[in-house]
């Protein structure tokens, strides 16, 4: 196992790497330099290129630009926030993003297992049906459907929760987001559960659990989850990234200080060091996510884990 | 000797798209203690569906129509008798699955939970049935897979399915099924998915297991040369009924009904010199959700008396152990004899036996 995610860790820090190279071409690859201003004489120019470094070979560039980056100094702000570090300007909108991320996967997740997992027990009854409806209606219509219907009907009609976010009431503001974003993958879960489980049902090795007289509860949580598990971790992980990273119009509707707001600001203004750090740590969340996927895996799958572990040695 | 399971007129049919599938159709049988009961048959001839009923596994659209299977046990010194088929799904599995039934499956490539190492999957039911404590149940399980003849024990708890061969994996789900001392072991084609050279191996251990703990063993098999190894007594069925049972001796000796002619002729035999070509029932089984009146295999007899396309046969009894179902064996009917080819072959048969004993 140790061998296992040690190899994981290794392969997400080289992506990390890669992507900040990515990133670093295209800021160069930018026409002109900072300090395009006609009024500027060349020796002012030389000494303001000494002074951020832009004079020394682009090797030692790109080093200095890692360590920046990797320490969280994504420069200033140009025109968002005028010279105001991006670090600061991330932090606090990062937080409300995961937050309502985190959140939205979690209450999806355990509703749509549950509803999956009951649909597949009591097949082609009422509950079954019923689940199917809601998964359609889940994955057919988009999040913000749910927004606007969500804070016209309990936030503006009955009032029982806040129509705008407010820092001073965050936990409940964030309950209509939360909500909202969860129903696709609730609806995606569910639909994957139900699958699953009614191939693990119908599998041999669970005739065999069954035949040793195990207690129901032991047969489905651990024979039956476990196995069924494992392709719906496959699915969860972008649905994970999406909720934290691209929620736009949900944080629009509910005018949530998240950072998918602030990216569409910053493209607006052209402030594109603020571009490249929300970029760059969305590729971080993805890479995140993405590994303890990876490690999930091999914690549910003992074949993936011993597979992986026999061919790196 | 004592008798543990009863099976009476049972009958199962499940629910298809295109009608009722009249699956088992009156089935009558009966095990007893340390005794081996094989069970023949065609694909789709019941078997399965009938073993399944005693292990109390049915599907959602399966309904058990009528019968009894009487299972009787000794419990707290007392003999103690109750019928399978009125217990709920929950009572069987506290008081019959694993603990005085268990069952061996077809594949063992699929029977395992990839996610679960053999050890706790071996030991899952001691803890639940024998309220062992954890330790005591990891010795009695290395215990097993030392009795099914698996090397390294200690090692191998650790292992997950993935890590075995075939023949390693349908031991493990030997030693799981033996794991709670049953009764009762069925086995449901235990060596079909397995190589050639892992058949013997697998069949001859469960004999041994068998002589070692008394248990009664039921095989499901269309494979005649597994029946001749390990039965005493044989039951042949066709189209959810059966058509012959007798003891071993009684059907590869003195064959009475024209299936079990027609299944004998056509096992293939090294010993036979002819160059003939091997022989073939004609046809195949009949469709079960509309059969034909009179016996379902008339179609495909060559002996079929007129009777035969009218009325199912009753069981006609030729000695203490062996029954038929066959019009032939009506006295009214014509003095038919088996075919000629197959009476050498038996009589070569017996004659080798001779000389070998």
């Amino acid at each position: 196992m140790f061998k296992y995610v040690l190899k994981r860790v290794l392969i997400s820090v080289v992506t990390v790497l890669i992507i900040l190279a990515v990133l670093f071409t295209m800021l160069h690859s930018m026409p002109g330099s900072p300090f395009n201003d006609e009024k500027i004489t060349a020796v002012q120019r030389a000494n303001l290129e000494a002074k951020y470094g832009l004079d020394k070979p682009l090797p030692v560039q790109f080093v200095n630009y890692l360590k920046a980056m990797l320490s969280g100094d994504f420069g200033v702000s140009y025109v968002i926030q005028k010279n105001m570090p991006i670090a600061s300007l991330l932090r606090a909108r990062i937080m409300v993003s995961i937050r309502i991320g985190v959140q939205a996967v979690a209450l999806g997740t355990l509703i749509g297992l549950l509803m999956g997992i009951v649909a597949a027990m009591k097949r082609n009854s009422f509950l079954d049906t019923f689940a199917t409806v809601v998964s359609v209606i889940g994955v057919a219509f988009p999040s913000y459907v749910f927004a606007m219907a969500m804070s016209y009907f309990i936030g503006f009609r009955l009032g029982w929760l806040p129509l705008l976010y407010s820092t001073a009431d965050a936990a409940r503001s964030t309950v209509m987001p939360t909500i909202s974003l969860s129903m696709f993958s609730m609806a995606t879960v569910a639909r994957f559960a139900r699958t699953e489980m009614v191939e693990v049902m119908g599998s041999d090795y669970m005739l065999l659990a069954d035949s040793k007289g195990i207690s129901s509860f032991r047969l489905l949580g651990v024979h039956g989850l476990r196995n069924a598990l494992i392709p719906i971790v496959t699915v969860l992980a972008p649905l994970t990234v999406e909720l934290m990273t691209g929620s736009l119009v949900v944080e629009q509707i509910f005018a949530i200080p998240g950072i998918g707001s602030l990216l569409v600001s910053a493209i607006q203004f052209n402030d594109y060091n603020v571009v490249l750090a929300v970029v760059f740590v969305y590729s971080i969340m993805f890479i995140s996510v993405m590994l303890i996927v990876d490690i999930l895996y091999g914690v549910i799958d003992p074949r993936i884990r011993l597979a992986k572990e026999d061919a790196s040695t | 000797m004592e008798k543990t399971l009863t099976i009476r007129d049972l009958r199962i049919s499940f629910q298809a798209s295109g009608g009722t599938v009249r699956a088992v159709r009156g089935v009558d049988l009966d095990l007893y203690q340390g005794e081996t009961l094989a069970i023949v048959g065609e694909s789709g001839s019941g078997k399965s569906v009938t073993v399944k009923a005693i292990m109390g596994i049915v599907s959602s659209n399966q309904i058990v129509e009528g019968g009894t299977i009487l299972y009787r046990c000794r419990e707290k010194d007392e003999w103690t008798e109750r019928d399978l088929l009125r217990l709920s799904r929950r009572e069987m599995r506290r008081h019959i699955n694993g603990t005085h039934i268990a069952m061996v499956f077809q594949d063992p490539m699929t029977s395992l939970d990839p996610t679960m190492t053999i050890g706790m999957q071996l030991m899952e039911g001691m803890i639940q049935h024998l309220h062992l404590s954890r330790a005591l149940a990891r010795r009695r399980a290395i215990e097993l897979l030392e009795l099914v003849g698996i090397p390294e024990a200690e090692k191998r708890m650790r292992n997950y399915p993935h890590q075995l061969s075939g023949g390693m994996r349908q031991r493990v789900v030997i030693a799981i099924a033996l794991s709670c001392s049953p009764d009762i072991l069925i086995c449901d084609e235990p060596t079909t998915a397995l190589d050639v050279t892992i058949q013997a191996k697998i069949l001859e251990l469960i004999q041994e297991i068998q002589r070692k703990t008394g248990i009664s063993v039921i095989y499901i098999t269309h494979d005649l040369g597994v029946v001749a190894k390990v039965a005493d007594y044989v039951a042949v069925m066709y189209a959810g009924r059966i058509a012959e049972k007798g003891t071993v001796e009684d059907i590869f000796y003195d064959p009475r009904h024209p299936y079990t002619w027609g299944l004998l002729s056509s096992m293939p035999d090294i010993s036979d010199e002819s160059s003939e070509r091997l022989y073939t029932i004609p046809g195949s089984p009949p469709s079960m959700v509309d059969l034909p009146a009179g016996d379902p295999f008339a179609p495909r007899n060559a002996y079929a008396l007129e009777a035969d396309f009218k009325a199912e046969p009753p069981m006609f009894q030729i000695s203490q152990t062996h029954f038929a179902a066959s019009w032939l064996l009506d006295e009214r009917a014509p003095k038919v004899a088996m075919p000629d080819s197959l009476r050498r072959r038996i009589e070569s048969m017996r004659g080798g036996e001779r000389t070998d004993g």
